[in-house]
């Protein structure tokens, strides 16, 4: 009866899914790693002129983008506690909270650069041109790191939102929310690369 | 149905409350380093802001990345990982600044 291809279709190793995300997070890591080591070795050589441009960013944007993105780690590991307890319908609702946060910031995050484009500071604008060369580097590392990072937020609501569609046909459920752990990994990353980003870019006054 | 699963560990994972916690330690600390980076700190503006951010990312991995209750095996590949950007930087710093 229990054949090998029985087996196989009914294969699951939770372990090496997990492993196997955390390697992809390494590589991302790596990626961010080398940003902000370019980022270290300008911001040693144009100490002033950084502190000069970071004051042209919007702290008070900046802080409640941290706090939306602490507070979407937050509802994304409550929805995988939820789950794991089997409580479904609050796991969804947690979810539907990370992925509308996640949104959140992107508006924000849309309405900062917005308000930086419309001053004429954006890669090849005529404002950023007339600026010195540390301001034009810093604005340009600002732009690039935030934009990176901005698109790994939009590749994590398509994530999040698979796993919506997943857990609304119990695709994810009590016994088997692997794939629901492995996406929060990967929120929880942003969030983390955003820790990082938010004093050096922000905290500079 | 018979299933063929390897390694379903779920134990020992916090719980609703203490994840909450974890959260408003982490606000604190966000409005802790907005506050200090008000202040005249000089040359200590980026060391502080530095050890606030490596406290929360210490808290997010280890707790909310279950990094702390998970096999220790994801702990070393992590450490390896930071060792080898740590020493990235490191190395990077000592040609910057004494060149």
């Amino acid at each position: 009866m229990n054949t090998n291809s029985h087996n196989i279709a009914h294969h699951r190793d939770d372990f090496g899914s997990k492993m196997g995300m955390w390697l992809f997070l390494f590589t991302e890591l790596i990626l961010f790693g080398g940003l902000f080591i370019m980022y270290m070795v300008y911001r040693v050589e144009y100490s002033e002129q950084f502190h000069l441009a970071a004051k042209e960013l919007n702290l008070a944007l900046g802080t409640i983008n941290t706090l939306i993105l602490l507070t979407s780690s937050l509802t994304m590991v409550l929805s995988i506690v939820a789950i794991g307890r089997g409580s479904k319908k609050i796991s969804i609702l947690y979810l539907i909270a990370t992925i509308l946060l996640a949104l959140g910031f992107m508006v924000i995050k849309g309405f900062e650069w917005g308000a930086k484009f419309s001053h004429g500071i954006y890669p090849g604008g005529a404002e950023l041109a007339n600026l010195s060369n540390g301001e034009v580097i810093f604005f340009g590392m600002y732009f690039v790191m935030t934009g990176l990072h901005a698109l790994h937020v939009l590749i994590g609501v398509v994530i999040l939102s698979f796993m919506l569609v997943f857990l609304l046909r119990d695709k994810i459920n009590k016994d088997n929310y692997i794939k629901l752990e492995a996406g929060g990994l990967y929120w929880h990353l942003v969030d983390l690369i955003w820790i990082y980003l938010f004093p050096l870019f922000y905290l500079l006054h | 149905m018979e299933e063929n699963v390897v390694h379903q560990e779920h134990k020992n994972t916090p719980g609703y409350g203490y994840n909450i916690l974890i959260w408003l330690t982490l606000i604190s600390l966000t409005c802790v380093s907005v506050a200090v980076a008000g202040l005249d700190l000089g040359a200590y503006i980026l060391l502080t802001a530095l050890v606030i951010a490596t406290i929360k990312s210490t808290l997010v991995i280890n707790i909310f990345m279950h990094i702390k209750f998970d096999d220790p095996i994801f702990k070393l590949f992590f450490s390896l990982i930071i060792f080898t950007l740590f020493v990235l930087f490191v190395l990077t710093a000592f040609d910057i600044l004494y060149r």
